[in-house]
Order: C-alpha cells, then structure tokens, then sequence
C-alpha cells in the first residue's frame, strides 16, 4: 500500500547527507595544501560520498519502480490522500505495512550496501599494503 | 514474475557492466544499481506474500502470472526510460553537447 514510503524516505536522506558531504569535502580540499601527501594512500582509496551514491541509487531506483507497481494496482492515486487505503479509511493498514514491509525494504537494501561497503574496504586496504609494499621495495 | 523479470534485468546490467568495467561511459552503473534496489525490495515483499499464502505463492494462477509478467516488462521499460533521461543529462560522452552546440556549414561561412 504504502511500503515505498520508507525507502523513498531514506533515499532522500542519503541524498542530502551526501550533498552536505560534497560541498565540506570540496571546502577541504580548497583549504588543504597538503593534499599531494599520501599520495598513494589517497589513489586506492573510495571516497564515502561515492559509496553513498551507491545506496542512493539503489533507494531511489527501486522506489521509483516500486511507486509505478502501486501506480500499476491502483494503489497510489493522483489525488489527495494519494494513498487508496487512506481514502479508504484503512489508516492504520497503511502504517503496518510501512512498518513491517517498508522498515524491512529499507533495512535489507541498507544491509546488502553494507555489505557492498565492507568488501570495497577490504579491497581497498589490500589495494593500499600492496602499493605501499611497492614503494618500499623501490 | 515481477520479481523474476527484474532480478533477470539486474543480472543482465551487472553483466554488461562487469564487461565494460573499468570504463562506465553509458552509465550501466546506474541501470544496475536501481535494478537491485527494486529486486531486493521486491524480494521482501515477496517473503511477506509467502508468509501470508504459503506454498500457493508458488503456484499463481496463469492470468495472474501473465498480468505479474506484463508489469514485470513495464517495470523494465520504466527503468530504461529513466536510465535513458539520465545518461542525456549527464551526458558523459558530450555527444548531446557536441550535436546541439554543433556550428551548421552555413553558419561557419558567416
């Protein structure tokens, strides 16, 4: 009924976590002079505001093809309340689905990106004991 | 069906993608990562479906798996469509750039 309203919502927090994220990473890297340093850390290292894009992506996509399947079933309509179980008096409904179903769609798209998150720092931390091997043996 | 159709999509652009990684000039990335999102999404309330009807989740009836199958193909197209406005935004190969701001022969003479 209304299950995409959790996801929606936290992809529009993601979006503006990351947005905030950008403008202060792009005022520190004006500020910084010392960015040159590390320089081999800094060439295998992701930045966080990439992999939010990730979850980002991953939450708008899937509410978007989600708000079309509601669209689809006659679930989301283009008048107030929007919603045909608010209109149909089932408010409560509405609420235990976005509890239950939309609660878990959120948490399990957050969880394979955690997941997804984990690994790339794995990597990224084998990427940079092997670059700073390198460097060393030169 | 619908959740079939695009784990099935999602599979195909994580293919596409992995073939052309480390280049993304066509923004597969994108495609691929809204794809997953509907998939796991579709997965939860698919598990929800299965813990209210049981065994008979797994065997709808065949008008329903048509209609699950059609909005399952229009979930697709939609994601395409999205992808599609994206990629002409964004723009990376600055194709769209290149052919509106192109100068005409015409207009080089003058």
């Amino acid at each position: 009924m209304a299950c995409l309203l959790v996801p929606a919502t936290e992809a529009v927090v993601t979006t503006i976590v990351r947005k905030v994220m950008v403008s202060k990473e792009q005022q520190t890297d004006t500020q910084s002079t010392e960015a040159t340093l590390d320089h081999a850390e800094h060439s295998v290292t992701i930045p966080f505001t990439r992999k939010l894009k990730w979850l980002s992506n991953m939450l708008w996509g899937g509410s978007a093809l989600l708000a079309f399947e509601h669209i689809w079933h006659g679930e989301i309509t283009p008048f107030f309340p929007f919603l045909t179980g608010v209109a149909e008096g089932n408010a409560a409904g509405v609420l235990q689905e976005m509890a239950t179903t939309g609660v878990s769609m959120a948490v399990l798209v957050t969880l394979v990106w955690t997941g997804m998150v984990a690994i790339t720092n794995a990597m990224e931390k084998k990427e940079q004991s092997a670059a700073i091997a390198a460097k060393q043996d030169v | 069906m619908t959740l079939l159709t695009t784990a099935f999509a999602a599979i195909i652009c994580t293919v596409i993608w992995y073939k052309n990684a480390p280049k993304d000039e066509m923004k597969i990335g994108i495609l691929t990562l809204m794809y997953w999102g509907a998939t796991l999404m579709w997965l939860i309330d698919g598990v929800f479906e299965y813990a209210e009807l049981g065994a008979e989740y797994f065997t709808p009836a065949p008008l329903d798996m048509l209609n699950d199958f059609y909005l399952g193909l229009s979930v697709v197209a939609l994601g395409l469509v999205i992808w599609l406005i994206v990629l002409l935004i964004k723009d990376p190969k600055g194709a769209v750039r290149a052919v509106l701001f192109k100068k005409t022969t015409s207009d080089s003479k003058n």
